[in-house]
């Protein structure tokens, strides 16, 4: 075991360890570097649940470690590395995104969500009111990604990144949502990676690219 | 082998059997086979609900009170009418080409698939299971509505998807949040999800965390309610699906939706003490009825056209319960019943209509009376019913609302009227010349079968007239109990 103080300084490193791989994925033009960190991010995510598993002594939270590391670690970005490559998409550039902006918006989100989590007082000793701010942030910077992008691609990145936030906010914030729960939402998640690859074959077959600007369909 | 292990196992067994099953014809009198048996089924528990009381199954994981099980019995009805109407509508869309066998077989297990998502989100106690049965739910449509592979089709499937995944995500951080303040007095487990026990010990949860918590729930779950302006997704889904998907979508996933959100606000209310959460679902769902009833104006497509007008009576819903008083509360969940019934054979005769003029837009859809008089009398009762004309329901409902306002909120009448009068007028607008006039010259009858759009329509002329009375004691105990959990 290790003692409370410990744990409460590894888990805001986490926190802000996972902050950090957030704003990688926003920085990220090249669809391999955004995938990579986007694996980086699900590793993370993994190693919190275990820490957060061995400091607390909750076993079921080993089980999800393991999903978090099979699914978003592994399974998903390799998945859509796949699928980047049959596609041909893999060389693709977002060129439009102005990086910079993006960042500052980031961090003005950052801002705001600390903002929001002021009315919460510190709900136990481990979690902090830190905790739940960051991972707000990072739900919303996930949300930016999706915004600002225009490849369908880099959107799922976005939307997967923000599922991540969730993760961790259960497992930092709450030491894991029940078990049941855990699996189930888990499973939807892989449901729809699933579906998201059968749209990138629907959109790449009807559009002939993968830019969502063709989807503005005049009605 | 309970009652209840059938209500939920009917659906997902033949979802299953169904996606085995190639020949559509075979598949779809399966599927109303299904949707019956669940009917049946759902119908015996509503009469044990009411006879006995709440009931909870396989220890406390499953439960049924008077406010879900309504929606159980409602939910397992429109699904099984549906199944009905599918039948004729999507052999032949297969005849016309326009779907594929296959195609035909992810429909009807998709079909299935998504009411048991449904009911699964309606009968759960436990609030993390309901956000993954509404999500299942979501993904058993997804691919549905993209079926018929136009680019509209895709581009409106994309925007449901993304849209919805985005909103849903934000619910899971607000039950997130809850479960982080529950797990302190339940301890660390599924009980600090599970309704029943929230709402008993909703005094001990942190009213902070507890209403930012509801922040996010009501924009995730009211992005599945479609809510403006989170409604973005929501014509598009419904205009470019198969229609007897547009029906259960805009008849019941709302209602399910709205149903996570009632339930939400009855628990923040019992831990705050405030109206906090009363004010944000006014709110949104005033302004929901007022966007949408002026957005219908503009529509050229006419399942776009009803699918504001989902919009539209959602807001009505979202508002009455915002209310709270057992009044409001009565008004809307008749609202949420007759509006499921009336909407759902709007969206059946619709779909024969297109069927029949071979275009969804409106400018092409002409003399319906004359060439079909079943489709056009249809769609003229289902839009009088709509639009709040007594002797239907949704007039019933309606002026109970308004009395509910009158009582609480006054000034809040000053946008009802105005806003339902612009909704009428846009309703007829577009609906008088489809129904009237001259058929366009090279369009024909198709087979149809209105049988269940008649049914839709008199059960709510018959409770626009006289509700029955176990009926109206069945909505007083509901509305009863969402008020009581606001104490």
């Amino acid at each position: 075991m290790i003692s409370a103080e410990l744990l409460k300084q590894l888990l805001s490193l986490a926190a802000a360890l996972f902050l950090l791989t957030a704003f990688a994925l926003l920085a990220q033009r090249h669809m391999h570097a955004l995938l990579r960190w986007f694996a980086v991010q699900g590793v993370l995510l993994a190693a919190t649940t275990a820490l957060v598993a061995y400091a607390a002594n909750v076993h079921e939270l080993y089980i999800s470690a393991f999903l978090a590391l099979v699914l978003k670690g592994l399974l998903v970005p390799w998945l859509l590395w796949r699928i980047v490559i049959r596609l041909g998409a893999h060389r693709e550039v977002e060129s439009l995104v102005n990086i910079f902006a993006t960042m500052l918006i980031g961090a003005a989100l950052v801002l705001f969500a600390y903002y929001v989590s002021l009315p919460i007082q510190e709900l136990s000793f481990v979690v902090t009111r830190n905790i739940i701010a960051i991972a707000l942030a990072c739900v919303l910077i996930g949300m930016l990604i999706m915004i600002t992008r225009r490849k369908a691609i880099t959107q799922v990145v976005g939307f997967l990144a923000l599922e991540n936030a969730l993760f961790f906010t259960a497992t930092a914030a709450t030491y894991g949502m029940p078990l049941v729960v855990e699996i189930g939402v888990a499973f939807d998640v892989l449901i729809a990676a699933l579906i998201f690859g059968v749209f990138f074959f629907q959109i790449r077959s009807t559009f002939d690219s993968l830019d969502l600007k063709h989807l503005e369909v005049e009605r | 082998m309970s009652l209840f292990d059938l209500l939920l196992g009917i659906p997902l067994l033949s979802g299953v059997v169904m996606a085995l099953i190639n020949r559509s014809p075979i598949a779809a009198r399966l599927n109303i086979a299904a949707g019956f048996l669940t009917f049946v089924v759902a119908l015996a528990l509503a009469f044990q609900v009411l006879e006995q009381g709440s009931i909870l199954a396989h220890e406390q994981a499953f439960f049924l009170d008077p406010y879900n099980v309504f929606l159980v019995s409602l939910t397992a009805f429109v699904a099984a009418t549906t199944a009905i109407f599918s039948r004729t509508y999507m052999l032949h869309e297969e005849e016309i080409g326009r779907v594929t066998a296959s195609n035909l077989r992810l429909y009807h297990a998709m079909f299935q698939l998504f009411i048991f998502g449904m009911l699964l989100a309606l009968t759960t106690n436990n609030l993390g299971v309901l956000w993954i049965a509404l999500e299942l739910a979501t993904l058993a449509t997804v691919l549905l509505v993209s079926l018929y592979r136009t680019p509209a089709a895709i581009s409106a499937a994309w925007k449901y998807f993304i849209l919805c995944g985005v909103g849903i995500a934000l619910a899971l951080f607000g039950t997130i949040l809850i479960f982080s303040t529950s797990s302190e007095t339940l301890g660390h487990g599924n009980d600090a999800l599970t309704w029943t026990l929230l709402y008993k010990n909703a005094e001990n949860l942190t009213p902070q965390v507890i209403t930012i918590a509801f922040v996010f729930l009501m924009v995730g779950y009211g992005t599945k309610v479609g809510l403006v302006p989170m409604h973005a997704w929501l014509p598009d889904a419904h205009g470019e699906g198969p229609t007897p998907i547009s029906a259960v979508l805009s008849g019941l996933l709302l209602n399910v939706a709205l149903y996570a959100l009632v339930r939400c606000k009855t628990l923040v209310d019992g831990a705050t003490h405030g109206d906090l959460a009363g004010k944000l679902m006014m709110g949104f769902g005033m302004l929901s009825l007022v966007v949408a009833s002026m957005a219908l104006h503009r529509q050229r497509d006419i399942k776009r056209m009803y699918s504001f007008s989902s919009i539209e009576h959602m807001g009505l819903m979202t508002f009455s319960f915002g209310i709270g008083t057992p009044l409001a509360n009565f008004a809307a969940l008749l609202h949420m019943t007759v509006h499921s019934l009336v909407k759902s054979g709007i969206f059946f005769t619709v779909g024969h209509a297109a069927q029949g003029m071979k275009t969804q837009n409106m400018i092409g859809i002409r003399g319906l009376i004359r060439l079909q008089p079943g489709i056009g009398w249809g769609l003229l009762l289902g839009t009088i019913a709509i639009a709040g004309f007594p002797p239907f329901g949704v007039f019933a409902s309606e002026f109970l609302l308004m009395t509910a306002a009158l009582q609480s909120y006054p000034w809040t009448i000053c946008l009802l009227l105005p806003s339902l009068v612009v909704a009428f007028a846009g309703l007829f607008r577009h609906v008088q010349p489809m129904v009237f006039g001259v058929p366009p010259e090279e369009v024909r009858a198709v087979r149809v079968n209105m049988l269940p759009v008649y049914i839709h329509l008199g059960l709510a002329l018959v409770l626009g007239l006289a509700i029955p009375g176990f009926l109206a004691d069945w909505y007083h105990n509901a509305a009863d109990l969402l008020h009581r959990g606001a104490q």
